[in-house]
């Protein structure tokens, strides 16, 4: 049973490597992609009840016992981030078959999509720092793939910027591992969380969790955000709505792992820093999504925005709140991907990308009008939708600890994410439409599937929360008491 | 012999930084490079450079040399090969499209 767990990873990358031979039929390659997908959410699912049952499950690579060898481990949190992970990418799946354009389905579209989601997958399931890293690297070297195919001008300027930003990241991420490897002597996860506990965090150990503090800053848009309005415009709309969905959520999953798990005892200084950067993270997203002119601007500053929000959640770091992250965690994937797929059919529909000239969208296709209005309400987290139940947990998280400018600054971001989404929705969806009747563009019937399959996800995380519960109580029940993690890896090594 | 090498990464480091740091394509690549070797040396360091000790527990009663360093250091060397190769095929490309290697003549959308 265990070694089900390995499944989320490997089974992506085989198909890649058998879908690379596969090239010239692409229905197959469709095929054969959106079933591994589908196999691997379901995998997570069983998983999921799983660990629900037996506590966390894990498996340890070539029968090394831990703190030795290398090992996955699935927790609450990690596998219902990798559930959500793989259900995001078939919806971008599904809507990539009909937009996408075979120029890309033959340059090996889907092979790199599953490697990106087996790096996703990897991250959130590993139990071993360094593990870590090289799903980390998985995950990224796909990703530079789907940001630079194409091939046009724009593209090739901002790929170059965001693979060279990205090495630099993962060259600083190998410093602090050099220096974790330096002061406490284990890669281990759960040994180092256990060493620290050990020795107490005196401050060496403090500055090398703030220079991981800085490495998955910038893999998460945590104030160090500068890359990712410029590069996350230019890959095509499916592309779009993964890295907006998964790259950045990557990084707040290690985050949310490296201060609750490895290094909780020096709050002061740490989440103090975390909770200033979340902050100033929200403020600058919301002056960027104010004054943006164009849809993709407006909608990657609101990418920013969630990050800040969520990360608020784990400065504050009571149960509440920290439950409330990974329910906004699970929302902001859901509802980020969606907003980005609409965005990228505002575009392709009127061949415009500035809100201005855009208009009576909503007149042609009013259920793609719609829809829009639900994310608009879901990300500004009005109930029923799945926004809601996260914000007010972080919310009360944040008034039981005290927390009020952080709350303050929380709250008035999501008036500022109404504000910045309801312009697009009355200028582009409201008014005299500029396209006539014969002239309009349809909307492929697989984006409309992919777009209503969302929605109701959104409705579900919303309306059914009560069923995620349980699992998202548990998740946080973990991070909040890392004994339980620590005694779960170790119990039978030491 | 810890000392030394820590200087000698620092040199890498600096000379990683001012190569990255200009303008023609190829030198910010020859940097990534730099640095990576640099972060090498470190982490082998780290690890302790200690010689002459055996690092299988079965062979020897006396001090263990640390394996894992190497091993850490051979997945990065493979990962920034991978990411090296990519680099360079980029980088390609952007002065085929783009007729220069100059990072600062790419300035600007295509529109303006």
């Amino acid at each position: 049973m265990n070694n089900v767990l390995v499944l989320p990873l490997i089974i992506p990358i085989i198909t890649a490597v058998i879908l690379v031979f596969l090239r010239d039929n692409i229905i197959l390659q469709r095929i054969i992609s959106l079933v591994t997908m589908v196999f691997v959410t379901s995998i997570s699912v069983i998983l999921l009840f799983a660990v629900q049952n037996e506590g966390i499950i894990k498996v340890d690579f070539g029968g090394w016992l831990p703190p030795f060898g290398i090992l996955f481990v699935a927790d609450s949190f990690s596998i219902l981030l990798v559930i959500i992970a793989s259900i995001v990418t078939i919806i971008c799946l599904i809507y990539a078959f009909s937009t996408i354009g075979s120029r890309h389905e033959r340059m090996f579209f889907y092979p790199f999509v599953l490697l990106l989601v087996a790096g996703v997958n990897g991250s959130f399931l590993t139990g071993d720092i360094f593990n870590l890293f090289v799903c980390f690297e998985v995950m990224l070297l796909a990703s530079y793939v789907l940001i630079a195919l194409g091939g046009e001008k724009v593209q090739l300027r901002e790929s170059f910027k965001y693979v060279l930003i990205n090495v630099v990241t993962s060259w600083i991420f190998l410093v602090s591992l050099a220096y974790l490897y330096g002061t406490l002597k284990t890669l281990n996860m759960a040994h180092i969380a256990q060493r620290v506990a050990e020795v107490g965090q005196d401050p060496l150990i403090t500055t090398v969790a703030i220079l991981f503090l800085v490495v998955f800053s910038i893999k998460a848009g945590l104030l160090l955000f500068f890359w990712l309005p410029g590069s996350y415009i230019v890959p095509p709309t499916a592309v779009q709505a993964l890295f907006a969905a998964l790259l950045t959520k990557v990084g707040v999953y290690a985050l949310i792992r490296t201060f609750m798990l490895m290094f909780p005892l020096n709050q002061e200084v740490t989440h103090t820093l975390i909770g200033i950067m979340a902050g100033l993270t929200i403020i600058a997203g919301c002056m960027g999504a104010l004054s943006g002119k164009d849809v993709y601007t407006i909608a990657t500053y609101n990418v920013v925005i969630g990050v800040g929000f969520i990360l608020i959640g784990l400065t504050i770091g009571t149960e509440t709140a920290i439950s409330g992250s990974i329910y906004y965690l699970i929302h902001d994937m859901l509802a980020k991907g969606l907003l980005f797929l609409l965005i990228g059919t505002m575009v392709y529909l009127t061949g415009e990308t500035v809100v201005k000239r855009m208009s009576g969208l909503i007149q042609h296709y009013p259920l793609f009008g719609w829809i829009y209005f639900i994310v608009l309400l879901t990300l500004t987290g009005i109930p029923p939708f799945s926004g809601f139940v996260g914000k007010i947990l972080i919310g009360q998280g944040a008034i039981e600890s005290g927390s009020f400018i952080l709350l303050a600054i929380g709250f008035a971001s999501s008036v500022i994410v109404l504000y910045s989404l309801l312009r697009i929705f009355l200028a582009s969806f409201f008014g005299e439409t500029t396209v006539s009747e014969e002239d309009k563009r349809p909307i492929p019937k697989g984006v409309m599937v992919s777009f209503i399959f969302m929605t109701l996800l959104i409705i579900y995380v919303g309306v059914g929360a009560e069923t995620l519960s349980i699992y998202v109580q548990d998740a946080a029940r973990t991070l909040i008491n890392p004994s339980i993690y620590i005694d779960a890896i170790l119990e039978e090594g030491m | 012999m810890e000392s030394l090498m820590v200087v000698l990464v620092g040199v890498l480091v600096s000379v990683g930084t001012y190569l990255i740091l200009s303008r023609n394509i190829i030198r910010i690549i020859l940097g990534t490079a730099v640095l990576s070797h640099a972060v090498h040396l470190l982490i082998l360091t780290v690890g302790g450079l200690k010689s002459g000790d055996v690092p299988i527990l079965a062979h020897s009663d006396g001090p263990f040399t640390d394996a894992l360093p190497q091993a850490l250091i051979l997945t990065a060397i493979v990962i920034s090969f991978a990411t090296t190769a990519l680099l360079l095929v980029l980088a390609y490309r952007m002065y085929k499209t783009n007729g220069t290697d100059d990072v600062s003549e790419l300035r600007g959308m295509p529109d303006e």
